[in-house]
């Protein structure tokens, strides 16, 4: 009688443990720009008549539409996370991809927007700038700064939902490795990897020249199967992405909203 | 465990995760419309609570923190704390130095 050996192609996943990590780094996130803040609200105490006038330069229709924009991307990437959730691969990619040109739009209002100011000599720096009072320099310092920093994560966010796109785009499939010392543990068995109470694939015999075994099972992607870690994945770069919405909602108001 | 894991996650419906939406485009047209108040002391206050119930719709929906555990509110909770304790001790000093 042959030897038997088994191998469990079982996944264990934390998704806790990976939500509570995420959100531990949002909270870090939050401090950093509420140094902003507190910054911008201490000189808007002290300039409040030179700040009300700098904002009115600045484009509130643009402001508004990159609001929308933000807020409706919001929207898709949780539909994309609640679609992934139910095992429809196809909305949760074309969600995903959504988000991402939202984003993409966003990028580009903020780039014209940024022109246009530095066409005119509003920069940090610029003798025109400079050439003015003080709390407005202040205001256009602190308006390049927060929402230089607030396009750099909207851009990071914009990667990360890329990478998790392609992720969730490749075909679906579990792979177990067993390489050495533990092959040696196989060798002149009869393998039989198995999933759950139900599911038993028998291999091969082990031979003695085996270095490696690799068990991989691909699905058929139009049977919307997924890869049950990429739910975690696109639930963590949606939190990720709902805190530079929250971001921009405060920016908003503060920088836009003040004439 | 792979099979508790599933079960792990629940969803919400696709048509609350719209509605909040709709809830945030309204409420952003609110503070458009109510920055051309003329209180300025006023102005910043309505500015900053619309922008503190979308935040909170942001983060009960989208990012279901209706639906986790306790922990994560405690986590929030010290955040929100932290902060405050930053703005609120600041202004103390800014404001009555």
């Amino acid at each position: 009688m042959k030897n038997i050996r088994e191998i469990a192609l079982e996944e264990h996943h934390d998704f806790v443990g990976a939500k509570m990590g995420m959100w531990l780094f949002l909270l870090t996130e939050l401090i950093l720009f509420t140094g902003l803040f507190i910054l911008y609200a201490m000189y808007r105490v002290r300039h409040a008549a030179e700040f009300h006038a700098a904002a009115t330069e600045l484009d509130v229709v643009i402001g508004t539409i990159n609001t929308l924009v933000l807020l409706t991307s919001s929207l898709t990437v949780a539909v994309g996370i609640e679609a992934l959730k139910r095992r429809n691969r196809k909305l949760a990619k074309w969600m995903v991809l959504l988000t991402v040109l939202f984003a993409l739009t966003f990028l580009v209002n903020k780039y014209f927007e940024w022109s246009a100011k530095i066409h005119h000599g509003i920069f940090p720096g610029a003798d025109e700038l400079l050439s003015r009072s003080q709390g407005e320099i202040i205001y256009f310092n602190l308006y390049y700064a927060m929402t230089g920093l607030h396009g750099l994560h909207v851009l990071v966010g914009m990667g990360i939902l890329l990478w998790v796109y392609f992720l969730i785009a490749r075909k679906p499939s579990e792979k177990v490795v067993v390489a050495p010392p533990n092959i040696e543990y196989l060798k002149g068995a009869q393998l039989i990897a198995s999933k759950g109470e139900q599911e038993r694939w028998v291999i091969d015999e082990i031979k003695d020249d085996v270095v490696e075994v690799e068990v991989v099972i691909k699905k058929d992607p139009k049977k919307a199967g997924v890869d049950i870690p990429n739910i975690i994945k696109l639930e963590n770069a949606g939190l990720y992405w709902h805190l530079v919405d929250i971001i921009w909602i405060f920016l908003f108001p503060l920088f836009y909203l003040i004439t | 465990m792979s099979h508790h894991s599933h079960e792990e996650i629940h969803g919400i419906g696709y048509g609350i995760l719209v509605l909040v939406w709709l809830g945030l485009v309204v409420l952003t047209g609110v503070t458009v419309v109510a920055s051309g108040v003329h209180v300025p002391a006023l102005a910043v206050v309505i500015a900053l609570l619309i922008a503190a119930t979308k935040s909170s719709l942001v983060v009960s929906y989208f990012m279901h923190l209706k639906y986790e555990s306790r922990i994560f509110h405690v986590i929030l909770l010290m955040g929100i704390v932290t902060i405050a304790i930053f703005i609120g001790l600041t202004f103390f000093d800014v404001l009555f130095r």
